[in-house]
């Protein structure tokens, strides 16, 4: 780390500062995991409570949808990846290009998702909207109502980590960021992003391919 | 928001009968701005501890008069005052106030705010404006509170047990639950700034070993936090989408179980109990060491305990389900698993003993309440024993001896342990000392208030008497006007530090550094400390409670 690095408040070493700023992060995303491990839970009770009925229920879903939506996100954290790299190289170029470039990926991931979304809705599995709701059972309503819930709340923080990092990519690219002093904050939205993408590799599995 | 109006006596002499302000005290957190717009906008870690302590105790004074009127219907068997509906939700706002806006926050917001810069040599929280967000984050999970409270309530109890809140109830669910989820950000965000606080800001030479017992339990306290919150959130996320759009995750008519929502709701809960009396625990070794004059016995046991607990308290949340009906081996090893979360606790109470063996003790309020704390938490803990047992819990269950059991730990314990903190660390905030006769005598009259009021619950609920139930039979009347009487008891006491302390910001005597002769860097800054807390950055040489230790047999 260069000594130019923007030192606020309690800090007087750039070093601390940054650690403590990748600490504070990496904190918030553990809560971020429990966050979804309640969810986790919640679908894996109800695998365990009705095994035939979710396997069943879990053909509803689009298997080949979600795997190209798994290639997508992964693909986004290489990006993010590359970005950060960029940016302790101090290219505002490719800074910005990789950063646009996940920003654009999740896009195309919630219009992925949200295709899927409308297929479901066509079979008439969608909780809430589809109407008349055509379930071949309780269990199967139950099993959707908690991938909407599962995959509605991935969906939130895609989104927020579009516009976290497309914002980001916009700083850099009009110079509002500098670099390579300012490293840290694309580090830390990329972790944060590095982690949205982890939570759907599990949500994959578990929803997907648990038939 | 009395220190905002003492702020505008700034430069005043003492002719209107106040002590004039002192050198010190000009320079001070407390004059580093003079607007309402420096107190709102401030990012330092003292005065947001101030904006916590007026909202976290205007909060417990409306918890408190829910209680109150609790405890009048309750003098007789009929429910005459409240209607069954309103007791419902009297409890219940009650609950939610005390455990979500009082307790949680009360001790780590204020006090660990105010005191573990200071304490660890930093000159602020890692995040500060963080921390100052998170100040709004309560006020907002507040205004929801109270739009709960004029809008007519909720009547679930604290615990929104499904399926009662998912589709029976017929209050204001979803905003009661969106208070709480709100108030949630607030804890998480506060655990998170205090974790990275610990790890990254210490002084040179503060080393693990030499942080004080304070500071290990808010660690502790902020772990719990930040791991066991978010799952309350996503519990009360469902229940909204349930409510709201029939989006049923526990509903059984789907297959959907109802128990699950008990479990996420208790692997919250149970360690929320740790986050209401861990940052307690820890308060009360600092008021021991410092009152016995004396290194704290078992420094890395107590230490160590305070971890222990935070980890093994994530483990028993099943004994709130024994009679839920999940599985025999279940509730047994939740049972043993609870009897093991005691022994930290015990080892706690068992150094402080160490501790206070052959001390120099002084008898001043924070020691009085830090005994009272004991007292209290002792037959708060020995009584959980008694509930984690299954066979027993299954006869006392939903009775008062459990409301008793969890008001002497939440009441008895942690809310001592704030005043306690209150009385300890006031001159160190505010700069002036207080009367400390008017001290004693409201720590004696909270102790005996609190064993009035509760006490008979234990009693009550052996007996029989079930809990949130407001007509009862006339046989358990005697016990509840006991009950009843030292409630009126117990909110005078609880009212009358606020009379002495804030006259003690006018006329009370200037406070010197240290005014306790203790020990911790806390006590090595002006009293009040300045705005950046430290000139330089302390470094740190010896030993935490590195008090003179007397050789066995000496007579000095
Ligand atoms: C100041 C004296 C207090 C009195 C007289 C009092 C009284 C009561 C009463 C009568 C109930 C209802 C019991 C039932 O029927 O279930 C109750 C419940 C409760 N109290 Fe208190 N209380 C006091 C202070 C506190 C404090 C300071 C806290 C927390 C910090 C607290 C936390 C609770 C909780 C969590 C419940 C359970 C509510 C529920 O069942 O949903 N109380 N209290
Ligand atoms: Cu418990």
């Amino acid at each position: 780390m260069t000594d130019r690095v923007q030192l606020h408040e309690p800090y007087s070493d750039s070093g601390q500062q940054h650690e403590a700023d990748m600490m504070g992060m990496s904190v918030f995303l553990a809560s971020e995991i429990m966050l979804f491990g309640g969810l986790v839970i919640a679908i894996l009770v109800i695998r365990y409570l009705h095994p035939a009925e979710t396997v069943e229920a879990s053909k509803s879903l689009h298997l080949w949808i979600g795997a190209l939506n798994t290639v997508v996100l992964l693909t986004s954290s290489l990006l993010v990846a590359l970005g950060v790299t960029a940016a302790r190289a101090a290219s505002a170029w490719w800074t910005t290009r990789c950063l646009f470039g996940v920003a654009i990926l999740g896009l195309v991931f919630l219009g992925l998702k949200t295709y899927e979304y409308s297929l479901e809705y066509a079979d008439g599995v969608l909780p809430v909207l589809s109407d008349p709701p055509r379930f071949s059972g309780s269990i199967e309503h139950l099993f959707m109502n908690v991938y909407l819930m599962a995959t509605g709340l991935h969906a939130v923080h895609v989104s927020i980590g579009i516009a976290l990092l497309a914002g980001l990519a916009w700083r850099v690219g009009r110079g509002g960021l500098q670099l390579p002093q300012e490293t840290v904050t694309i580090e830390v939205s990329g972790l944060y992003w590095h982690l949205v993408d982890v939570i759907w590799v599990f949500l994959y599995p578990i929803l997907y391919l648990a038939r | 928001m009395s220190d905002l109006a003492t702020s505008d006596h700034y430069g005043r002499t003492a002719d209107d009968g106040g002590v004039s302000e002192t050198g010190t005290q000009r320079q001070s957190y407390l004059r580093a701005g003079h607007t309402l717009r420096s107190w709102l906008f401030t990012t330092d870690h003292k005065r947001i501890a101030i904006l916590y302590l007026i909202s976290i105790t205007t909060f417990f004074f409306i918890g408190g008069a829910a209680a109150a009127l609790m405890r009048a219907d309750l003098l007789t068997p009929q429910g005459d005052l409240l209607s069954d509906e309103g007791y419902n939700r009297a409890f219940t706002l009650h609950g939610v106030i005390m455990v979500w806006f009082f307790l949680i926050p009360s001790i780590p917001n204020t006090f660990g705010n105010f005191l573990i810069p200071l304490m660890i040599g930093a000159r602020d929280l890692a995040f500060p404006r963080l921390n100052l967000l998170s100040w709004y984050i309560y006020m907002l999970g507040g205004l929801f509170t109270v739009y709960v409270l004029i809008t007519g309530g909720v009547d679930t109890g604290w615990t929104f047990y499904t399926p009662l809140s998912s589709m029976f109830s017929n209050g204001n669910v979803v905003i009661a639950a969106t208070a709480v989820f709100v108030v949630g950000f607030s804890s998480i965000l506060t655990g998170l700034n205090f974790i990275v606080t610990v790890h990254k800001l210490r002084c040179p030479g503060m080393t693990w070993g030499r942080l004080p017992l304070f500071v290990w339990s808010h660690y502790a306290t902020s772990i719990i936090l930040v791991l066991a919150t978010p799952v309350l959130s996503i519990t009360l996320v469902l229940i909204a989408a349930e409510r709201l759009f029939g989006l049923g995750i526990f509903d059984p008519k789907l297959g959907g179980d109802p128990l699950l929502y008990q479990h996420l709701f208790w692997f919250y809960s149970h360690p929320a109990v740790y986050i209401m009396v861990l940052p307690a625990l820890g308060v009360v070794s600092e008021l021991i060491a410092a009152a016995a004059h004396k290194p704290i016995f078992g420094y890395w046991f107590v230490a160590g305990s305070s971890i222990a607990i935070a980890i093994i308290g994530f483990l028993v949340w099943g004994h709130h389900m024994f009679v839920s009906g999940q599985s025999m081996y279940a509730s047994a090893i939740f049972s043993l698993l609870s009897l093991v979360v005691a022994v930290p606790s015990g080892i706690k109470v068992y150094n402080w003993t160490a501790t206070l063996y052959k001390g120099h003790i002084s008898l001043d309020p924070p020691f009085l309440f830090a005994m009272g704390f004991v007292g209290l938490f002792v037959v708060g803990g020995l009584t959980g024993l008694i509930l984690a047992m299954l066979a027993i819990d299954v006869h006392v269950h939903d009775t008062y001896f459990v409301v008793a059991h969890f008001h002497y730990i939440m009441v008895g314990g942690t809310v001592s342990a704030f005043f306690g903190a209150l009385h300890f660390w006031w001159p160190k905030m505010i700069g002036r000392t207080y009367s400390l006769v008017w001290g004693r005598i409201s720590a004696a009259l909270i102790f005996l208030g609190f064993n009035l009021t509760f006490f008979p619950q234990f009693i009550l609920g052996y007996l029989g008497m079930p809990r949130r139930y407001h007509s009862y039979d006339p046989s358990f009347q005697v016990l509840h006007v006991f009950s009843s009487s030292g409630a009126v008891i117990l909110g005078a006491a609880y009212l009358l530090p606020f009379a002495y302390l804030f006259y003690s910001m006018r006329c009370g005597a200037p406070a010197e550094a240290n005014p306790w002769d203790a020990r911790g860097l806390e006590w090595t800054v002006p009293s009040p400390p300045p705005r950046e807390n430290f000139e330089t950055i302390p470094v740190v040489t010896r030993p935490p409670y590195d008090y003179p230790v007397e050789r066995e047999g000496g007579d000095d």
